[in-house]
């Protein structure tokens, strides 16, 4: 391969046609990935192309097509769907807020240690076990109708409140899982460290763990709320007027179903994107090592934090 | 080395196990104000337990420490306030990754002492010029080599002014070429009078730097004295046969 005499003849610079050398394998790289894309985009052409005509040229295809598929009532009913989906976005914005806070109580609680704070231990264990275990849409059901139904004086009978608290008590639950998990993956020495500084237990908790926690899970949180995302839908079960209820309004209306397809679509417009945030800030993570104070600094950075120069206070 | 004042450290009696091993079994030490001792002895033989006993990491089993004729492991004393008062530095840094290097060594004067955070910062930044770390001020500590690590770590424990430092291996996770670096650290302070325990595998070191050493074995210290008659004319067997083993290392 290499008799050539002199020393350039073996290096980058080397006779092109000869077997081996950097530009032959070059084209041949160039060769195969040009056949690999070419399969590819046939065969995908070949799977898609026969689920389509399957489809198509089923028996009850012209009655789904004129069901689901109607142009018209899709853009008629698109505006109304739209200016829904604001009372999905301002559910999710409001309940988002209060979980974060309520679950970081119940993973701070559950985490403890100190005896005298067992009854708040115990407290949290609790609340955490029957949420995580009741169905999302029997909370929303009993919150609800159950306490405007009490008719008691003062208590407010607003449905979209109900939505809020329910979807705040259902995911708190599931945050504070993720949340106790961060901390739990803290390393003792980390703790070790600030107490060996003279750092009270609450101070290593609130300077040293939890900073760092809550960086390592900012992608298993941001999972929950896409799931929170599409849950906001439940609620429609008590007459808050969101997304899915308007679609089955202007279902009832026209007798037909296009627009749970313009609600479906609304969801994967907005949902994907954050899909997709969510693996890159994983996939990140994990290319940079994904060791403790890695994915730490990472993450910081990935949420735009900026990071002073020398020593600034 | 018992003056008349009470010593900087003294430790009486210490028992210490991990459930059924004894990992510490009746250690007697006492440390003069500016002494610098080092704790030699195998893996396990106790160095390690005896410093986070004496920063109360551990609580311990039976004995009794006292840091300037004030016990420690009394009930009811306050373990933070302790704990100002003893520096510990990890074999494994242990530097707080999410922090700048400022906040990793102003967090307790800021925090515990409560000092401003601008006269913190003066004072952390005058710590880390004198050791040679004053433009990594600014980073996060995974930007720093092992070596520079270790020593924002010492600075750190040094930023709360402890009257008694304990060094648990700070060399032992660094690559060799590191290591002097660390060294020259811990000389620097010995010169300037800091009361030191140091856990340590570097003989050599050990004999530089140390005023007395204390070989460990099985929880206890079996045998202590001077540098010079430690690793020159050991009494105890043990103790010839561990120092025999590390000549056979290459590392003495």
């Amino acid at each position: 391969m290499t008799a050539q005499g002199g020393p350039d003849a073996t290096s980058r610079g080397g006779p092109a046609s000869l077997p081996g050398s950097r530009a032959q394998r070059r084209r041949d790289e160039r060769t195969s990935a040009l056949r690999s894309t070419l399969v590819a985009f046939l065969s995908t052409f070949v799977v898609f192309g026969v689920l389509v005509y399957i489809v198509v040229n089923s028996p009850g295809w012209p009655a789904v097509q004129a069901s689901f598929f109607a142009p018209d009532i899709f853009w008629s009913s698109l505006p109304g769907i739209v200016a829904a989906f604001l009372v999905n976005i301002q559910l999710f914005l409001i309940s988002e807020v209060l979980i974060l806070a309520l679950a970081l109580v119940l993973a701070v609680a559950r985490s403890s240690t100190a005896p005298v704070l067992f009854p708040v231990r115990l407290m949290a264990t609790v609340y955490v076990d029957i949420f995580r275990a009741l169905p999302g849409v029997l909370v929303i059901y009993i919150l609800g109708f159950g306490i405007p139904g009490l008719n008691l004086p003062g208590v407010p009978t607003d449905p979209f409140l109900y939505a809020i608290v329910a979807l705040t008590l259902i995911y708190s639950a599931y945050v504070s899982e993720v949340y106790r998990a961060g901390i739990a993956s803290i390393h003792p020495s980390q703790t070790a460290a600030a107490r060996s500084l003279g750092l009270s237990q609450p101070q290593a908790l609130r300077y040293v763990v939890l900073p760092q926690a809550i960086r390592r899970v900012v992608p298993p949180l941001l999972n929950d709320f896409i799931g929170l995302q599409k849950d906001t839908v439940l609620v429609s079960y008590i007459g808050v007027v969101e997304i899915f209820r308007q679609s089955q309004i202007v279902e009832a209306g026209t007798f037909n179903f296009t627009p749970y397809l313009a609600t479906a679509l609304v969801f994967l417009v907005v949902t994907i994107p954050l899909a997709r945030f969510t693996d890159w800030l994983v996939a990140r993570q994990a290319r940079r090592g994904g060791g403790a104070s890695g994915a730490a600094s990472q993450v910081a950075s990935a949420l735009g934090r900026s990071r002073g120069g020398q020593a600034a206070p | 080395m018992t003056g008349s004042a009470a010593a900087a450290l003294q430790v009486e009696g210490l028992w210490k196990s991990f459930g059924p091993l004894d990992v510490l079994q009746g250690i007697d030490l006492e440390v003069a104000e500016h002494e610098v001792i080092a704790l030699i002895g195998a893996s396990g033989s106790g160095k390690s337990t005896l410093l986070r006993c004496i920063n109360l990491l551990e609580t311990i089993d039976e004995g009794r420490i006292f840091i300037e004729g004030e016990e420690i492991t009394a009930k009811g004393v306050n373990v933070d306030r302790i704990r100002r008062r003893v520096g510990i530095v990890f074999q494994s840094f242990n530097l707080f990754p999410h922090m700048r290097v400022i906040d990793n060594v102003t967090l307790g004067p800021r925090k515990v002492l409560k000092r401003p955070a601008s006269d913190a910062e003066a004072d952390a930044m005058r710590l880390l010029e004198r050791f040679g770390l004053a433009e990594k001020a600014g980073q996060l500590p995974d930007r720093l080599s092992g070596g520079q690590q270790q020593r924002v770590a010492i600075v750190r424990a040094l930023a709360m002014q402890p009257d008694l430092l304990l060094l648990d291996e700070v060399t032992s996770a660094l690559d060799p070429e590191l290591v002097a670096e660390v060294l020259n650290v811990i000389r620097e302070l010995a010169a300037g009078g800091m009361t030191m325990l140091i856990a340590t595998h570097e003989m050599g070191f050990a004999r530089d730097i140390a005023n007395r050493v204390c070989f460990l074995d099985a929880g206890r210290i079996l045998e202590q004295g001077p540098p010079a008659q430690i690793f020159a004319e050991p009494r105890e067997a043990r103790t010839r046969q561990f120092l025999t083993r590390i000549i056979e290392a290459g590392r003495l």
